[in-house]
């Protein structure tokens, strides 16, 4: 039963070449030599010309190497066993623990019947007020934050991965820096969440096809908890070392470039990992939260930019707090309508207020007069940004609407924050706080 | 006729044949599950023949059954489609839902329309009649509609009726009539025929010449960049520009017959919202529901991507059908860059020389191809129906000039151009008026428009010359004509897709108010002083975004009316 091949005749990239038949397309394989075993599944058939990307990568494998098919795809154990373990990007754990027996799932299974989606409607609460007031996250919501590689996106993630009230929370780290890893890993047992979490890393020091299985692991985790009905969040940092895994397999295959060296099917590839965020009709939900850096901050690099037409929205983080412009919810309107009358007036108010700040500060940088407005406008940009906009700031959506209130009143007239007559009278603070 | 698998890469399979093999025909690979997996013959080469598979190609075996048939890829016309949520192949994804579950299971397919249910017919011809293609033998209500049943599409020459089906309530699957062609031969007839996606279906006298204002009741369109039934219009942008409010807005309140929404490679959610809404609301122009004069046709971004790619064309050929019937039909396919970026991945596979950005050198022709399907058309009976098309583009980074804007701006008549910083400035519909243009006359006279296009067109130099001289440098004539550009846009481009009056505005209502917008504009206004002048036009400014706001009929309406024409009075008397 147990069909050795050993007839390899191509090692090209992290790809091997072998004879064989009877293969089906996307199956898994284990390739043993002399420098030890590892995982590979199918990419491409032709005639008897089966080739493998090989998990661990090529280095070492020998033409005298003996390669056994599993007849099956890549699969991963599901039971709530997983909770609280570590695995890395082949599935295999990282925690010094014993592998786990469990039910497999297959990791890439089917899209999602569109009608069997709900709308989303539940809002999740992080605590960060730029995201809370301002660009509300959503259950089954599809989120990147777009951030330069500088940037503290990973504390971001863990943060909002911990305050949630998520069921589980899945990590799939790619590319990552060890010490990034053991800190995520802190930070969640420290938080008291190492219960309900469960992490796949993937280090900057592992096989680069190791990176590409790691979203796949988590979704299809994730996917099979939602099913039970749980309330799953998702967070996948970095995206793009997943798609510069993908890119250096294509050029492998000799597949034609499309963008910047990133293969035709760059799209499709995000698409279908991004798609599987999910509020199913009857069962649970997944939500994705995901980082993406951009190479030289550009946005419009082919994976930011691929990313921004599938996700819906994207968080800028730059000079260490989530930009208020250009940061998007698309969701925010579904559920900001129901935590408090004056939400989004302050959504508003606040936002074109630090607008206007921002212009003064231009105007007073270059040299002009300032005026009393704009005097008024540069307190407010100041308490704004120390206040609402730092990222150390950590409290529930009332508290900051009332700090909000809180900050207008010390820097502004009622008639100047333009805010309606209606909602000014009944949440104008009595007696702010001595500036 | 058999063939076998030799290779799998991706989504595309080659299988290695002896017998005949149609170009672009229908194959099934069989896993060895069991599973009969749906693919399209793409290329054939000796006794290979390539094929995409709109299916994921997982567990597929070097040596696995290829079934080919004759058939090309086809879609099943008939009652039942107006309401329905299809995928790419015309799966009804409601029906597929209660059988399978949560997921879309590789390689089942359900009939396009139900079997069961009965449709009550009503015969149009008698027995002995000569009847065309496409011509009408009968008729059963669909919704608001008399759907015609129809002398087969494909029939050459005249038939003669030798039976008709009394009236009476029949499934679609039961024959409704009888015809003999000239030969003598039978051709029983149901209320359902099939139709290959890729090729035309049209059926008429002649095409027309599309004149007829297509009313969107977004105002920035139908004023300044009309459409017209039977004609073809393209909205590309950037991310967040918010071409997707914009295609919903239209699918809403655009004065057609029949919408036909094709989501192509895009986001789930939206659909979702599309369904789960549509359902709810209702066509202000027949009281009945939206759902009930639309269809779906949806291949979002996860699901497989040759689908992706034969969705547009499920959609088309849907849109067709019904032109048959002398509706007006407006299929919206978003997003075209999704479907052209699918033909270049197929083109990647079947490893031709690439062209720019690596789109297959076929895309031009491929994109045209795909509008030249709308059209007005005159039947043989006289009455008129139209397809239109309107297609969003995603552009890589914004740019407009990459290969799918380009391809596509050539064969369009109308460029609705979305521009990041209009959305930035939340300056909402994007669409950006300097840039943008149609080729067709739409509901405003040529005349007036193009004054108001030049008024912006000036209003734009005088901003950006402002920007180097400060306003101090400007004068005050040319300070006048930039804020009346800023107030024609501010009242009467911009319109609030969320806000229940403005989201639609009437034909009738975009001339009154287009005419009373001119008058202001013509004002010989005389100011002292730049603060003044601004004062004053953004108290005009008020006044007229407030009547957006109005429902036409109401006191409101007239009320704020009459404050304009005051408002106008005095400063008239200016001079």
């Amino acid at each position: 039963m147990r069909k050795y091949y050993d007839q390899i005749t191509r090692i090209s990239g992290n790809v091997v070449t072998v004879t064989a038949t009877g293969i089906g397309y996307d199956e898994l394989a284990i390739v043993t030599g002399t420098s030890g075993t590892s995982l590979a599944s199918v990419i491409r058939m032709e005639g008897d010309q089966v080739s493998l990307q090989v998990f661990a990568g090529t280095q070492g494998v020998s033409t005298g190497d003996r390669v056994r098919f599993l007849g099956r795809p890549m699969q991963v154990p599901f039971s709530d066993d997983l909770l609280g373990r570590i695995f890395d990007g082949a599935g295999r754990p990282r925690d010094g623990r014993p592998d786990l027996e469990a039910e497999r799932v297959d990791i890439g299974g089917p899209p999602v019947n569109p009608t069997k989606r709900r709308r989303p409607d539940r809002m999740i609460r992080t605590g960060i007020p730029m995201i809370d007031i301002f660009n509300s996250l959503v259950e089954s919501q599809k989120l990147p934050i777009f951030s330069v590689p500088g940037e503290p996106y990973n504390e971001l993630l863990a943060r909002v991965g911990l305050q949630t009230n998520a069921d589980v929370i899945i990590l799939g780290g790619m590319g990552l820096r060890h010490d990034d890893y053991l800190r995520f890993r802190r930070t969640f047992e420290e938080g008291g969440a190492g219960g309900r979490t469960i992490l796949f890393i993937h280090t900057a020091a592992d096989p680069v096809v190791e990176c590409l299985l790691v979203p796949d692991l988590c979704l299809a985790v994730a996917e099979s908890f939602a099913l039970q009905g749980k309330r799953v969040l998702a967070l996948l940092t970095d995206m793009t070392a997943f798609a510069d895994a993908l890119k250096e397999i294509a050029i492998t295959m000799e597949q034609i470039p499309s963008n910047r060296g990133y293969p035709g099917d760059l799209y499709t590839q995000l698409a279908r990992r991004y798609e599987k965020a999910v509020d199913l009709d009857g069962a649970g939900s997944v939500t994705l939260l995901a980082c993406t850096t951009m190479p030289g901050d550009d946005v419009t690099h082919p994976v930011p930019d691929n990313t921004g037409y599938i996700t819906e929205g994207q968080f800028y983080l730059r000079s260490g707090w989530i930009e208020p412009f250009g940061s998007l919810s698309r969701l925010k309107q579904q559920v900001n309508g129901d935590t408090r009358d004056d939400h989004r007036s302050i959504m508003d108010a606040c936002i074109q207020l630090y607008a206007l700040c921002r212009e003064s500060r231009e105007k007073r940088d270059m040299g002009f007069e300032m005026s009393a407005w704009d005097a008024k406008l540069l307190k407010y940009g100041d308490l704004f940004e120390t206040h609402i906009m730092d990222l150390a700031v950590n409290i529930p959506l009332e508290e900051a609407l009332d700090r909000c209130w809180d900050i207008l009143a010390r820097c502004f007239d009622p008639a100047e924050t333009g805010i309606r007559r209606t909602i000014i009278e009944s949440h104008w603070p009595k007696q702010p706080t001595a500036a | 006729m058999n063939g076998r698998i030799v290779a799998v890469f991706g989504n595309m399979v080659i299988a290695e044949t002896s017998g005949r093999v149609v170009q672009n025909s229908v194959g099934y690979c069989c896993r060895s599950d069991g599973a009969r997996l749906l693919s399209e013959v793409i290329r054939v080469r000796g006794r290979l023949a390539d094929l995409q598979v709109f299916e994921e190609t997982r567990g597929l075996k070097f040596g696995d059954v290829v079934e080919f048939r004759e058939e090309m890829l086809s879609v099943t016309l008939g009652p039942g489609l107006l309401g329905q949520v299809y995928d790419g192949l015309q799966n009804p994804l409601y029906r597929l839902a209660e059988q399978e579950g949560f997921f879309l299971k590789p390689g089942v397919y359900i009939s396009a329309l139900p079997v069961e249910k009965t449709w009550t017919f009503t015969p149009k011809v008698q027995a002995g009649a000569t009847v065309g293609a496409a011509d009408t033998l009968g008729t059963v209500p669909e919704g608001i509609f008399e759907h015609q049943v129809m002398a087969p599409f494909n029939a050459e020459g005249d038939l003669k009726v030798a039976r008709i089906a009394d009236p009476g309530d029949y499934s679609i699957e039961e024959e409704i009539a009888v015809l003999t062609d000239e030969a003598g031969s039978r051709h029983p007839v149901t209320m359902t025929q099939t139709w290959p996606v890729k090729r035309a279906l049209n059926v008429s006298r002649r095409r027309l010449m599309p004149t007829e204002p297509l009313v969107t009741q977004v105002r920035i369109i139908d004023s300044m960049f009309p459409v017209v039934r039977g004609g073809t219009y393209c909205i590309p942008g950037p991310f967040g520009a918010g071409k997707t409010v914009l295609q919903q807005i239209t699918s809403r309140y655009a004065e057609v017959d029949i919408v036909i929404v094709a989501a192509c490679g895009e986001r789930a959610g939206e659909v979702v919202e599309t369904i789960r809404e549509f359902p709810k609301l209702q066509d202000p122009r027949t009281g009945r529901l939206l759902m009930e004069r639309t269809i779906i046709v949806c291949n979002t971004s996860a699901m497989p991507v040759a689908a992706r790619e034969a969705s547009v064309y499920t959609a088309v050929t849907l849109a067709e059908y019904y032109r048959q019937m002398a509706l007006n039909v407006l299929l919206l396919a978003d997003s075209t860059s999704r479907w052209a970026q699918a033909l270049r991945e197929v083109s990647g596979r079947l490893e031709e020389i690439p062209g720019e950005e690596a789109f297959p050198a076929y895309l031009e022709s491929r994109i045209a191809g795909f509008y030249e399907r709308a059209g007005a058309v005159e039947l043989a009976d006289g009455r008129i129906g139209s397809v239109t098309i309107g297609g969003t583009i995603s552009p890589a980074g914004g740019n407009f000039d990459e290969p799918v804007t380009q391809g596509t701006l050539k064969v369009v008549g109308a460029f609705h151009g979305l521009s990041q910083a209009r959305a930035d400035a939340r300056r909402y519909p994007a669409i950006d008026p300097l840039d943008s243009w149609s080729k067709y006359t739409g509901i405003i006279e040529a005349e007036k428009a193009a004054r108001v296009s030049r008024l912006l067109r000036r209003g734009n130099d005088v901003k950006q010359m402002m920007a180097v001289v400060g306003e101090e440098g400007t004068s005050i004539e040319d300070f006048l004509v930039m804020l009346k550009a800023e107030f024609f846009d501010n009242t009467y481009l911009q319109q609030n897709a969320f806000d229940p009056v403005d989201a639609s505005t009437s034909a009738e209502r975009q001339r009154f108010v287009f005419d009373k917008i001119l008058e202001f504009l013509d004002l010989d206004f005389e100011f002292d002083d730049k603060a003044a002048a601004r004062r004053s036009l953004v108290r005009g400014q008020d006044l007229y975004r407030n009547w957006n706001y109005a429902a036409m009929d109401s006191d409101e309406f007239k009320k704020i009316e009459g404050q304009i024409d005051e408002f106008i009075a005095a400063n008239a008397a200016n001079d």
